[in-house]
């Protein structure tokens, strides 16, 4: 299978409510991450470096800084001539509103879908992280002759209740497909599922027909005996933005060498360029065990933390155990600990805020305190 | 066919810059690494972005290579564009036959048609050479406000320093009376910052003219601005008082770069008014470990620090062992500094390896003859073996093998 025979699908809004706090102002595709990253860089670069090159995200609401984010997708070399990056806003079929589930979205951009050149459909959330080689899932794909491939990981099952789980064969196949039961030994889905673009619009025009409404339940549950369905497991780092905690989680495990590695150094992973500065450091900066982008400025101590792009640190500040992100200005002597900062947030001289490692506190976008 | 440009930038990348040394054996001058993550040649080209300048040439010869790759399609500056955008113009075959660009003023000469092409009522000409941020559009008003031919923009230098430059003796109305180059005793402190801007149609007439005098040089600074002057054209200096600096030098570029530590200096590129636009590179937010000590630097994304940095420069993915000292220097990309190597007043070109326990340079305090003391350049790619040293002053092209 060649990556330029697959049209890739992103959706930019899933289980926003998992994140609400962070969502409440953007979709789950633009949450910031890893100190510049936003989540939808993540399948968005997995996808260009397979060698992908035409690929429509599907909005569903709050895009405005998803669009900006992604812009006319040069960022991943999705500006193109043929193909390339394609933002779909939501389309309001017969007048019922915003779609409510993925069948719906789909149908809403099949006229898309339809009119692409390409034979094969990937398709993938934005609440995964991960930096896998997607050509080897092709591969698999066509070893195995399967009709769809659904990537998974081993694990404890993320508490996102819609999620698939599924029990695999010793050859891979998909035996049986559920709701994920938050078992600690779950196999579950990570959203991404491979299949030929004609099976897709028999599937989706076959549950439309039928007024289904769940993806999971009424057409991979549905056609688990029917449909040769593959499981495929994604190796390397992976994470599930389930809730704030495991956003804080997923950051933090940066910090480690090897996860940093598996992450960011397989291959590139592409974001929107900002020119910013290299960070500066002053006179009496202590920083340790924290990851930095460019545009920071810091004068006090860091430990522990995940400073975005742009954001500063005041003389005598102490910042432990916090995201901060784009911009956020924390003045002199603030004593900051495990808080998660949102976008141009501003801290004023001599505060303290506190929260707890499986607790932290969120301060929304732009908020002074 | 293409819309009319009022004014149009040529810029002059094509010299060696020889007094750099190792740094640009394979690379040409404003292809040199500065400030963490930008090029020399970064500066004009933002400067023309942010002036509404859209329309760039650049003249290349020496070691085009790096420089060409580098520029691409000019999209990091925005000078991707369907009608004009970044040109590279390299000396090309001609029905007379080849000829290298023989000086400044002839590589404008031999691309007298690409000016052409966009018909343009004002040039300005711009060098590789120099790390500051001009609004060259404010230059070309005033160039208009004096109906001049020729504007040259000048920055007063300290007097002690005024014989190092190209000089010029100001009329009261800034119009030059005369020029002094490099006097030993100088009376002027206007020095030229070789950054002109002039009127197209008596530049390509003074062009063609002096493409035909035999005896010419095809300079610039040497036959066309003189000629002018004589001829008794209209040209103005434009004073500018920003900070400008030449680093056409190890040390003038290695204090260029420390500048940006200097709260003092008059260079802030954080300003997002005037941004400096370079071509990103794809790595993660840079790392300090917690056995790292970072102080009064500049650090670029995907380093990974464990070791102590103290007064330097950065550029992206550098690797700072636990041990390792890096005090006072330049570290260009992709370079490594392994455990307990010290690294001191020295600029270390791209990826270079530093083995463990290796000394580059030293503190000007430790010398016992200071004139035997200067900035240690490194390579790019060279690797100094382990426990090995580099005294100050020196410039490492090749490998230095382990110490015994």
């Amino acid at each position: 299978m060649r990556a330029n025979n697959v049209l890739g699908l992103v959706f930019s809004n899933t289980y926003d409510r998992c994140l609400d706090e962070i969502t409440s102002i953007r979709s789950m595709g633009s949450v910031p991450y890893g100190g510049r990253y936003r989540l939808i860089d993540f399948p968005l670069s997995a996808m260009v470096n397979s060698g992908m090159g035409h690929v429509g995200i599907i909005t569903k609401s709050n895009y405005q800084s998803l669009m900006d984010h992604v812009g006319n997708g040069r960022a991943w070399d999705l500006s193109r001539k043929n193909g390339g990056l394609r933002i779909l806003p939501p389309f309001n079929m017969n007048n019922v509103g915003l779609y409510t589930g993925k069948i719906q979205a789909l149908a809403g951009a099949m006229d898309f879908i339809s009119h692409s050149d390409e034979e094969y459909v990937l398709i993938t959330d934005s609440s995964f992280i991960f930096n896998v080689d997607l050509t080897k899932m092709f591969k698999y794909h066509e070893d195995k002759n399967a009709d769809i491939t659904l990537a998974y990981v081993n694990g404890k099952a993320p508490s996102i209740s819609e999620l698939a789980e599924f029990d695999i064969d010793t050859d891979g196949r998909i035996t049986n497909l559920f709701r994920t039961t938050g078992s600690d030994n779950a196999n579950y889905s990570l959203n991404v599922l491979l299949m030929r673009k004609s099976l897709l619009e028999r599937l989706i025009n076959n549950a439309v027909s039928l007024n289904y409404h769940s993806f999971t339940e009424d057409i991979l549950q549905r056609n688990v005996k029917s449909l040769k369905i593959y499981g495929y497991n994604f190796d390397g780092f992976v994470r599930v933005m389930d809730n704030i905690q495991s956003y804080f989680e997923a950051n933090m495990a940066l910090l480690d060498k090897e996860n940093r590695k598996a992450l960011l150094s397989t291959q590139p992973v592409y974001t929107k360029v900002k020119d910013d500065v290299p960070a500066i450091y002053g006179l009496d900066s202590h920083v340790s065990n924290s990851l930095v982008a460019d545009g920071c400025v810091i004068e006090g101590t860091v430990e522990n933390s995940i400073l975005s792009r742009g954001v500063h640190i005041g003389k005598g500040a102490v910042v432990k155990n916090c995201v901060l992100m784009q911009n956020a200005y924390i003045s002199d002597n603030v004593n900051l600990n495990c808080v998660i900062a949102d976008k141009d947030v501003v801290i004023k001289p001599n505060k303290v805020l506190s929260g707890d490692i499986t607790f932290p506190v969120y301060i929304g976008k732009g908020i002074v305190i | 066919m293409s819309r009319k440009h009022e004014c149009i930038a040529m810029l002059l990348a094509g010299g060696q810059g020889s007094r750099l040394g190792i740094l640009t054996k394979n690379i040409a001058k404003p292809a040199v690494p500065y400030g963490g993550k930008y090029r020399i040649i970064d500066f004009p080209l933002s400067n023309c972005v942010n002036s509404g300048i859209y329309t760039v040439g650049v003249l290349t010869q020496y070691q085009p290579l790096e420089l060409n790759d580098y520029i691409g399609n000019g999209q990091a500056w925005d000078l991707d564009r369907a009608d004009g955008g970044v040109h590279i113009l390299s000396p090309y075959q001609q029905i007379e036959g080849t000829e290298w660009y023989k000086g400044t003023a002839n590589s404008i000469y031999q691309n007298i048609n690409f000016i052409d092409r966009y018909d343009p009522e004002y040039v300005v000409i711009l060098s590789g050479d120099h790390i500051y941020k001009m609004d060259y559009s404010k230059m070309l008003a005033y160039h208009k406000e004096k109906n001049a031919d020729c504007t040259i923009a000048m920055l007063e230098v300290p007097w002690e320093e005024a014989s190092r430059f190209g000089l010029m003796v100001l009329n009261d109305d800034n119009s030059i009376k005369a020029f002094e180059e490099k006097p030993k005793n100088p009376s002027s402190n206007k020095a030229s910052m070789g950054v002109y801007v002039f009127t197209w149609e008596k530049l390509r007439k003074y062009l063609i003219e002096d493409e035909a005098d035999p005896n010419s040089s095809n300079d610039f600074g040497k036959n066309i601005i003189p000629t002018m002057h004589g001829a008794n054209e209209r040209m103005f200096a434009y004073a500018f008082d920003g900070y400008w600096k030449d680093v056409g030098t190890i040390d003038s570029l290695w204090e260029a770069n420390l500048d940006l530590l200097n709260p003092q200096v008059d260079l802030d590129l954080t300003d997002t008014s005037w941004k400096i636009y370079s071509k990103n590179p794809i790595t993660g937010p840079h790392y300090v470990a917690d056995t790292a000590q970072v102080q009064n630097s500049m650090i670029a994304e995907g380093c990974e620090i464990a070791g102590k940095v103290d007064f330097s420069v950065l550029f992206s993915n550098v690797d700072v062992e636990e041990g390792a000292t890096v005090r006072d220097s330049i570290i260009m990309p992709g370079t490594k500094i392994k455990k307990g190597a010290v690294v001191q007043y020295a600029m270390i070109a791209e990826n270079a390896v530093i083995e463990e326990n290796a000394v580059i340079g030293k503190r000007p305090e430790d010398m016992e003859s200071l004139d035997d003391w200067g900035i240690a350049v490194v390579g790019t790619g060279v690797t100094v073996g382990k426990g090995a040293s580099v005294e100050p002053k020196a410039m490492i092209g090749e490998d230095v093998k382990e110490a015994e």
